[in-house]
């Protein structure tokens, strides 16, 4: 049984003119931790928007736990949390006054639902007379994810958690998501790390409002067709430069300390024909080698060729 | 009732957190109130008046005595021309001239009748009209005391004379705090509630939180009772705060009932908090919500008769302060603080301010609703 289910849902802008959701349908199942992977001005947010009832989709729909987004909003309400990609409680108000009031509004209080936020409650407890405003952005992560979950929600939505905090506190949050999984919880989060992409059991790629791909992490890296090289030497800049003029291969982008390429046939003679062309450049110290492909990898070869075709 | 409970405690909170928000409430009316009225006051004082008197004689030396003391006019210049006069009103060092021709005595005496000239500089229009108007009546004065010194015991019967002795009815004293305070007062009320309820929903588009709250099972009616009440209850203290500076600074006392007064503040307050709604509705930044505020109160504040009489406007004008609410409530300020006026006689002010009230909060409620 599908949680969240989605079917050709369209969403445009300025009456029209622009298209922020091209026609989009997946379905998310219970207790599933979801992840909308894509960069800023993907379709991400309106996405989770039209989801939480904030938003009418001009066309298609679209059900959360059985109840449809726009017949069913007030219900929805009851039963979502949603955390908005900007920190939006009230910086005026404490850590203890925020999470009360939120309690209060769905109906609830703290005492009574507890347990489902001591875990992380527990880590801004020191801070719970500080003003929300003048948390730390980890904490006021952590207070918002806590507002999200205190009236027990079936689905939580999470707009892009962990954009503009620290690495440590980014892991730390999806330790929290996972453990929120494990209680049962269908989880919706959209991130635009790529590294996150993998703690998720299944992933889509967004991209212009269409989903490019849609599948588990382990999947979507597999069905990578072509080889995959990692190089590096000397001069990395000069290395770049040489591989963009060179007409054997398909791509290559900087990825860490190497630059990931790929090439147009899978001739077997391919590695030592380029390696003989670099020398010749006057590279030095080079290091060639196939390697596996990350979802970085697969997201940017999606984005040079969105049709999913080699050539 | 739980939920508007926690609404309103919220909203309390955060509005006794905001000091700046507080400072701003309960400073403002009491600087305004004491400063304002003293500052923007219509009594015409320090007219500059050039004197040019060519007679110099006892008579215009007895009128120049009279018109300064007076005390609306101060003596400018003497000057021996009325060309040197006329430069004095082109630099701006006088206001009026008088004039006294050569031989004012000895034909006001001779042949009982002068004529005296007045150049008024009228680029500020008011105190060429007031100062003017004063003059002439210290040299109307001033020729009736002559025409009684001249006049002959037997004759006093024979000329008829018409002297009209006018009371002022309500402001026997004219005074001009007693016309001013009260509304003022009302402008106060109104940019305060006005502004601070559109301000205040618009910070929460802008942070966010109004999202927050949408995906609550929050019902808008909540929502916006829980703005609505906390910004009428300030607007209550404002005003009575305002009510109690009158009193002791000016020590104006309303005639009328203050029941009255309270029971049309409720109903204005209605009205103003439903255009500050309404202005939040049409606004997505505070800086958006205070250009559209500062628009329509300077409306009121020229056409709401706070300075000048509706009853003296164009046709256009008056239709303006007909569907502006500040008119009828500086209306009905006036005619209970000073007047005395009964529940009847401003029934229909409350009708229809109450009208007015009920139409800006269905718009704006209906704006709000399609917005989200």
């Amino acid at each position: 049984m599908s949680t969240i289910t989605l079917n050709n849902i369209t969403k445009t802008y300025n009456k029209g003119a622009t298209l922020a959701v091209d026609d989009i349908s997946f379905s998310v199942d219970k207790g599933e931790l979801f992840g909308l992977i894509g960069p800023d001005g993907a379709g991400k947010t309106s996405i989770f928007r039209m989801l939480t009832t904030l938003l009418l989709p001009d066309k298609g729909t679209a059900t959360v736990v059985g109840y449809d987004v726009v017949k069913d909003f007030q219900k929805i309400r009851g039963i979502v949390g949603y955390m908005p990609g900007r920190f939006s409680l009230y910086q005026d108000l404490s850590v203890e006054e925020n999470l009360n009031f939120f309690a209060t509004v769905f109906g609830t209080s703290i005492k009574e639902n507890y347990d489902q936020i001591k875990d992380i409650y527990e880590q801004i407890e020191p801070f719970k007379d500080r003003r929300a405003g003048k948390l730390s952005g980890g904490m006021k992560q952590k207070l918002a994810l806590c507002c999200a979950l205190i009236h027990k929600p079936e689905v939580l939505f999470l707009d892009e958690p962990t954009t503009g905090v620290d690495v440590v506190s980014r892991k730390e949050f999806w330790e929290m998501l996972k453990r929120l999984k494990e209680q049962g919880i269908t989880i919706m989060v959209s991130t635009s790390y790529m590294d996150e992409a993998t703690l998720c059991n299944r992933i889509g790629l967004i991209l212009g409002g269409k989903i490019l791909a849609l599948d588990t992490p382990a999947k979507i890296v597999e069905s990578y067709p072509e080889k995959l090289f990692a190089i590096k030497s000397s001069n990395m800049h000069q290395l770049l430069k040489d591989l963009r003029i060179n007409d054997t291969l398909l791509n290559c982008y900087a990825a860490g300390e190497y630059i990931h390429l790929s090439f147009k046939n899978s001739s077997g003679e391919n590695e030592s024909l380029l390696t003989k062309y670099l020398q010749e450049k006057g590279q030095t110290d080079l290091v060639f080698k196939e390697t596996v492909a990350s979802v970085e990898d697969c997201f940017i070869r999606l984005l040079g060729n969105p049709d999913g075709n080699s050539n | 009732m739980r939920t508007l409970k926690f609404l309103l405690q919220k909203e309390f909170r955060q509005i006794f957190r905001n000091k700046a928000l507080l400072r701003m409430m309960f400073m403002t009316p009491i600087i305004q109130l004491i400063i304002l009225p003293q500052a923007a006051n219509f009594t015409i004082k320090n007219i500059n008046l050039a004197v040019v008197d060519l007679d110099r004689s006892v008579y215009s030396q007895k009128l120049i005595n009279k018109i300064l003391s007076s005390g609306y006019f101060k003596m400018a210049a003497f000057t021996p021309s009325y060309k040197d006069a006329y430069e004095l009103i082109e630099k701006d060092k006088a206001d009026i001239v008088l004039e006294i021709p050569q031989g004012f005595e000895h034909n006001l005496t001779r042949e009982s009748s002068q004529k005296l000239s007045l150049s008024v500089n009228a680029i500020n229009g008011v105190k060429a009209a007031v100062g003017s108007g004063y003059l002439n009546k210290i040299i109307q004065d001033y020729n009736n005391d002559i025409r009684l010194e001249w006049m002959q015991p037997s004759t006093i019967n024979q000329i008829p004379t018409i002297e009209v002795v006018s009371s002022n009815w309500y402001n026997p004293t004219l005074s001009y705090y007693l016309f001013m305070v009260p509304g003022i007062l009302v402008l106060l009320v109104t940019l305060i509630g006005g502004n601070m309820t559109a301000q205040n929903i618009v910070r929460e588009k802008e942070i966010g939180t109004i999202e927050q709250i949408n995906v609550t099972p929050v019902k808008k009616y909540h929502f916006i009772l829980g703005k609505l009440i906390p910004f009428w209850t300030l607007g209550v203290i404002v005003f009575t705060m305002g009510l109690v500076i009158a009193r002791i600074v000016y020590g104006i006392i309303p005639l009328g009932s203050v029941a009255l007064l309270y029971l049309f503040l409720s109903v204005y307050l209605l009205a103003i908090l439903g255009f500050g709604l309404l202005i939040s509705t049409y606004s997505e930044t505070p800086m958006q919500a205070n250009s559209l505020t500062f628009f329509f109160v300077q409306i009121f504040n020229m056409m709401g008769g706070l300075y000048t009489p509706i009853d003296s406007m164009p046709g256009w004008a008056k239709f303006i302060t007909e569907i502006i609410p500040i008119s009828y409530f500086i209306d009905v300020m006036r005619m209970i603080v000073i007047k005395g006026s009964h529940f009847h006689d401003v029934l229909m002010h409350i009708l229809i301010v109450f009208l007015m009230g009920v139409i800006l909060n269905t718009w704006a409620i209906l704006n709000y609703r399609k917005t989200t």
